[in-house]
């Protein structure tokens, strides 16, 4: 019945470096949890994470406005990509 | 009349006044330009200068990119006026695409705050035209986000047309090939991080900073004599 109405989306984008790009803060800690005990940590990377609600037509077009949004600011593409993560909240 | 030279002024920036003491020295004339208002005023010259423009929220530049100034900023540019980014304002750059690479945390996760060795390695630029190839000069550096980083085909672009104006002589912060500064495709628009208006007099350390800055009122179109 509510087909055709915009939709609201629950956002959640995560910014991480680049594969290859040295992540000092990613080393550090991996560095540091054996201290506390945690033997066996590899491959740490650091990264953001931000989550937002969005209003679109469909899935589609959500994840094309916030790939276009990661793109020209929530990421800076010389460094860092972005994984998107999209669910359907209810309809706007 | 003297040259005059714009100093963009952010929430957050913090050397918006020793860049206008520097080019008074220097002869110059140095006015603000807040980064509210879409325009350059006219100005000869262009400082985007170092702080923490916008708190450096999401990324150092991210958000400063976005204010009315830098479209003015982008125009002064395009049409060959002397643009340069110092420290935070090379952030700034990168991130509004005025220059390429970016700058990412220094290796080692140290905030660096110290005198920095240079080396001139182009003096095709606004920045360091009355300077020779092989200069060393004594310019203090203050940063966290400092290591400039490129995809291998821009360092390739880069270092093949002479773009990298200055390097590092000891790398304090793991930038790729020891750059400590660059200019764009038209030669105009320089950034970097290391501070010159900080090194202008044997008081602060070092009078290093004076050649730059000469370079870059020269190329404003009205040098003066130091």
């Amino acid at each position: 019945m509510w087909d055709d109405g915009p939709m609201r989306f629950d956002v959640h984008v995560e910014v991480r470096l680049r594969d290859g790009v040295a992540d000092p803060q990613g080393a550090t800690i991996e560095r540091s949890l054996p201290a506390l005990g945690f033997d066996g940590v590899t491959g740490v990377r650091v990264g953001k994470s931000m989550r937002f609600t969005l209003e679109a037509a469909d899935e589609a077009a959500a994840r094309s406005e916030v790939s276009d949004m990661c793109a020209r600011f929530l990421t800076n593409p010389v460094i860092e990509d972005a994984d998107i993560h999209i669910g359907a909240v209810a309809p706007a | 009349m003297s040259t005059r030279v714009g100093v963009v002024l952010f929430p957050g920036s913090n050397c918006e006044l020793d860049v206008i003491e520097a080019v008074c020295s220097l002869g110059a004339e140095g006015e603000i330009l807040w980064h509210g208002d879409a325009t350059t005023n006219g100005v000869d010259a262009v400082v985007v200068p170092g702080g923490f423009a916008h708190g450096d929220y999401l990324r150092p530049g991210a958000i400063a990119r976005f204010s009315p100034v830098m479209e003015a900023v982008a125009e002064h540019a395009r049409s060959g006026g002397p643009v340069v980014g110092i420290c935070n304002g090379f952030q700034v750059l990168t991130e509004a695409g005025m220059l390429p690479g970016a700058l990412q945390k220094n290796r080692g996760l140290k905030f660096v705050c110290s005198t920095s060795r240079l080396r001139v390695e182009s003096t095709d630029s606004v920045l360091t035209s009355q300077l020779s190839v092989g200069d060393e000069l004594v310019v203090p550096i203050n940063h966290f986000e400092g290591n400039f980083t490129c995809s291998p085909e821009t360092l390739a672009e880069l270092t093949g047309d002479d773009r990298v104006v200055l390097r590092y002589i000891d790398n304090p912060n793991g930038s790729v090939d020891d750059i400590a500064g660059i200019c764009s495709e038209d030669r105009n628009v320089v950034g970097l991080m290391p501070h010159p208006e900080r090194a202008t007099s044997e008081l602060l350390g070092s009078s290093d900073g004076r050649g730059l800055l000469q370079s870059m009122l020269v190329a404003a179109g009205a040098a003066t004599v130091a």
